[in-house]
């Protein structure tokens, strides 16, 4: 390896020539960027295995397969955030060394991340500027909002320069983040999944945003897993697998199942069964709930519902509607202002989270690695995060690790988490992986309440038909759930009753035979049913 | 520039010796530009902490305090805690041991007032550990600043005590207060300044603090908590319990230490840097170079005490200032943290 890297010193070309897609004539239909025989070798791992990959300027291109397809390693490659073990990258034509993000940047290379890479506790102008190079020097962030608020309007990435960047929601950070990458003159912009966080009109107009992108003459690459997606926007799409491009087609050459064939190597269950089941006794009783925002504004202003046992009880709405605001609240992590929640008849009203969750509440959170792990601590400790502090877990003071250490490499086996071992650090797995960790942990506890957030946001084809078994499982079992998401399809196929959350209230409750796609289209934009 | 896979368990042991290893270099380059030979200072060094039973003695003196601090701060490292302020809480421990020497129980027996010590030492400590606990558990206040600031107070108030109402009345006037009665002072490894009951604490508390960590439930909690207070959030694990424990335990453990010192080696109370010399500081060192592993750190405490009690004994042959040994421990723990860094890292050069 220190061979290799040695020969590459002594071969790199002596003039770096200054090449920028920003200002650099490429016409519509020529490529952007060439990538040949790139190799990636991650210990254990062959995450890219001889890929080339082209991007023609004035097109939109699906890099579609599975998590650890390595669609992700190839983009991180052509962003410079890894550096390949063999291969060569063009742009414009031009054999390139992409050393860093800098020189992505500075070649009219654009990403955005699955995991946004802003700073919470700067403003939106302030991150923006960050990242630009040519930022003013003396206080950039307000000379930038004039130029931030034309872009915004421009693409229709709709968002306050100088909100805090903690306070916004996950849709919103997305487009901070779009914003930033056009805004540092990309090209060719990549996007890593940037739809899972959208509501169905929120994607339309991404799309639509990214069209207009590729007639200008910008080359995008849509990192996806959702077949319909690449179907409908995009005019070339690669499929890749286990590290290997599979084909590179055209929507018109083929259909859905093709390309899921293509993507998993075998037929993949889309439709989910969902019997009907016994609905029990009220599980969760929320009445009148007010619930301020980080920023001091009401969240959730009046909300009423019940849930009961062995029912599904869904909430679809833009991101930002409240819902993140609602859940927090139910289990303890945020004020109450006023208002009720009842857990099983008990009073749990601004009750410690500790409390509510001994209750018999499973919650798997919106923001997973955020708040849903310790990343440093093994996979066996993060599974008893919740079952810790009781029998036969622990006693009174001491932790009892030989059955922890039987239960957990019990769980590991049961919910089929890869792992090396038990005693692996959880930031090790890929995000599959740690919600599969996170899964089990919440179920194996028998939970009379799952309260599930996004559940399925940025996983692959077989994790998510994974994570939506479990929960019918859960359903079936008599647990009563709580699911806020904003894949429709996903509520459409789990719930029983469906609530439309719009600027922090329900705009109505559908029950199972009133709901169908377009009338929670038109509630989610605030239309009240004209029933 | 790109993140790691887990580092393999060898390179985890590697890191601290390579760092150490590379400080050693890089003062020797600096020694060498004063006409120092490194080579023959460094096996002086060595000589004068391990190679006699002198040495030896007066190296595990000074692993004592060291390892008492050191385990303290891995409990508070691992915590995600930052206390800076080990040095302040052992001078409190040290006080508090002064206070019940010469003036809560000046004619008890032994068996009496040595346990009294050592439990007001600890709880004086604990208390100066939660005062910056308690600031950031209600307020969030930052408890670098604050443990940091803490330990100019302390060193303030010894000074105080030792010029104003605690100063000596046999002592013509010096800063220093009277001698504790016999009663107080620690048994001592005959022939040596090793004070047993101090020593076997040490030792004890790096076993505790393991224990602590791994095998119990706040241990759990400390651990889930430094690895992302969030998480620790969501599963209704109270940071204020594990901030407040902590840091007690830290600044317990650190003021067992003063009380060590002032019972076991000096038998007063005296200025501040005599009594102490930076273990405190030095202790975080300690930590770092046993990667917050609460057993190895006995092991480093034993280097650090040997590097202080061989760059005594260079001093002298050498007639270096005091300051050689505190660059080097600088351009130790620089090292280490460059060590951490490449054991998350790989950097490549293209």
């Amino acid at each position: 390896m220190k061979l290799l890297s040695l020969r590459s010193v002594l071969e790199k070309p002596m003039v770096i020539e200054e090449i920028s897609l920003s200002e650099m004539q490429v016409e519509l239909g020529e490529p952007l960027v060439q990538m040949r025989g790139i190799v990636k070798i991650f210990p254990g791992v062959v995450a890219n295995d001889n890929v080339d990959f082209d991007l023609y300027a004035g097109e939109v291109h699906a890099l579609l397969g599975e998590n650890g397809a390595g669609k992700t390693t190839l983009m991180n490659i052509l962003f410079g955030l890894y550096s390949p073990d063999e291969g060569e990258i063009y742009v414009a034509g031009k054999k390139v060394e992409i050393r860093s993000p800098r020189d992505a940047i500075r070649y009219g290379i654009g990403m955005v991340h699955q995991h946004f890479k802003l700073i919470p506790t700067l403003t939106v102008a302030e991150n923006i500027a960050l990242s630009l190079a040519n930022a003013p020097a003396i206080n950039p962030s307000k000379h930038l909002v004039e130029e931030i608020e034309r872009y915004s309007k421009r693409y229709g990435l709709e968002v306050d320069p100088s909100a805090y960047v903690w306070q916004l929601s996950v849709g919103e950070r997305q487009r901070v983040e779009i914003l930033k990458a056009l805004m540092g003159g990309a090209r060719a912009l990549i996007l890593d999944e940037p739809t899972t966080v959208l509501t169905p009109d929120e994607r339309d107009e991404l799309f639509k945003t990214l069209r207009r992108m590729a007639d200008e003459g910008c080359g995008i690459v849509l990192i996806t897993h959702k077949l319909e997606e690449a179907l409908s926007v995009c005019d070339r799409i690669t499929v890749m697998r286990n590290g290997r491009v599979v084909a590179t087609v055209r929507p018109n050459e083929v259909v859905a199942a093709d390309l899921a064939k293509m993507m998993v190597g075998r037929d993949v269950l889309l439709n989910y069964e969902k019997p009907p089941s016994e609905i029990g006794e009220v599980v969760l009783r929320v009445e009148g709930l007010r619930v301020l925002g980080d920023r001091g504004l009401v969240s959730v202003d009046g909300v009423s519902f019940d849930i009961r046992s062995g029912e599904v009880f869904g909430i679809a709405g833009v991101a930002g509607n409240g819902q993140s605001e609602l859940v927090e609240a139910i289990v303890g992590l945020r004020k109450v202002e006023s208002g009720r929640v009842e857990i099983l008849g008990r009073d749990v009203t601004n009750q410690p989270t500790s409390r509510v969750l001994g209750l018999g509440v499973a919650y798997i959170p919106e923001h997973r690695i955020e708040r849903g792990i310790a990343p440093d601590l093994s996979v066996v400790e993060n599974l008893i995060l919740k079952s810790y502090r009781n029998p036969p877990f622990s006693g009174r003071l001491a932790m009892n690790t030989d059955y922890v250490r039987e239960w957990g490499k019990r769980l590991v086996e049961e919910y089929e988490v890869v792992t090396p071992s038990i005693d692996a650090p959880v930031k090790l797995l890929s995000g599959g992986n740690i919600q599969r960790v996170i899964i089990a942990r919440e179920f194996s506890q028998e939970p009379k309440l799952i309260i599930a957030s996004h559940p399925t946001y940025g996983l692959d084809v077989a994790a998510t038909e994974y994570v939506r078994k479990k929960l019918l499982e859960q359903r079936r079992r008599g647990a009563a759930i709580l699911l806020v998401s904003e894949d429709l399809e996903e509520l459409l196929a789990l719930s029983d009753r469906i609530a439309v959350m719009y600027r922090g209230r329900f705009v109505g409750v559908l029950e199972a035979d009133e709901i169908t796609l377009d009338r929670i289209r038109v509630m989610m934009a605030g239309e009240e049913e004209a029933s | 520039m790109e993140k790691k896979e887990a580092p393999p368990k060898w390179m985890e042991v590697l890191v601290p010796l390579v760092s150490v290893a590379s400080a050693l270099l890089i003062a020797g380059f600096f020694l060498a530009l004063q006409g120092i030979p490194p080579l023959e200072l460094y096996s002086k060094m060595l000589a004068g902490s391990f190679a006699s039973y002198h040495g030896i003695s007066y190296t595990i003196v000074k692993t004592i305090p060291l390892l008492l601090c050191g385990a303290g701060l891995v409990l508070a490292f691992k915590a995600n805690i930052w206390n800076i302020g080990a040095e302040g809480q052992l001078l409190m421990g040290a006080v508090a041991a002064t206070w019940v020497a010469l003036y809560a129980m000046p004619s008890a027996p032994s068996y009496l007032v040595i346990p009294a010590m050592f439990a007001f030492g600890f709880i004086a400590g604990a208390l100066w550990g939660l005062v910056p606990g308690y600031l950031k558990s209600k307020l969030a206040v930052n408890e670098i600043i604050t443990t940091l600031m803490m330990n100019y107070i302390a060193i303030k108030l010894v000074e105080y005590l030792i010029y104003g109402p605690w100063r000596g009345e046999e002592e013509w006037g010096f800063p220093i207060t009277d001698k504790f009665p016999e009663a107080a002072w620690l048994p001592r490894i005959p022939g040596t300044s090793v004070h047993i009951p101090t020593l076997i604490l040490a030792l004890l508390s790096a076993a505790l603090v393991y224990l602590l960590l791994y095998k119990t439930k706040v241990g759990y909690e400390a651990r889930v908590y430094g690895s992302n207070p969030e998480a620790a959030r969501y599963a209704g694990i109270s940071s204020e319990k594990v901030i407040l424990l902590v840091m007690a335990i830290s600044g317990g453990l650190a003021g067992l230490a003063g009380v060590g010192e002032v019972a076991g080696i000096h038998r007063r109370l005296r200025y501040p840097w005599s009594i102490s010399c930076g273990y405190g500081f030095a202790a975080i060192i300690v930590a770092f170079l046993a990667r917050l592993n609460p057993l190895a750190a006995i092991i480093s405490a034993i280097f650090l005490g040997g590097l202080f009690v061989g760059g005594d004994a260079v001093q002298m042959a050498f007639g270096l200032p005091v300051g050689v040994v505190n660059m080097f421990n600088g351009l130790m723990l620089l090292c280490l943290v460059s060590g951490e860094f490449a054991l998350k890292y790989r950097v490549r050069v293209k």
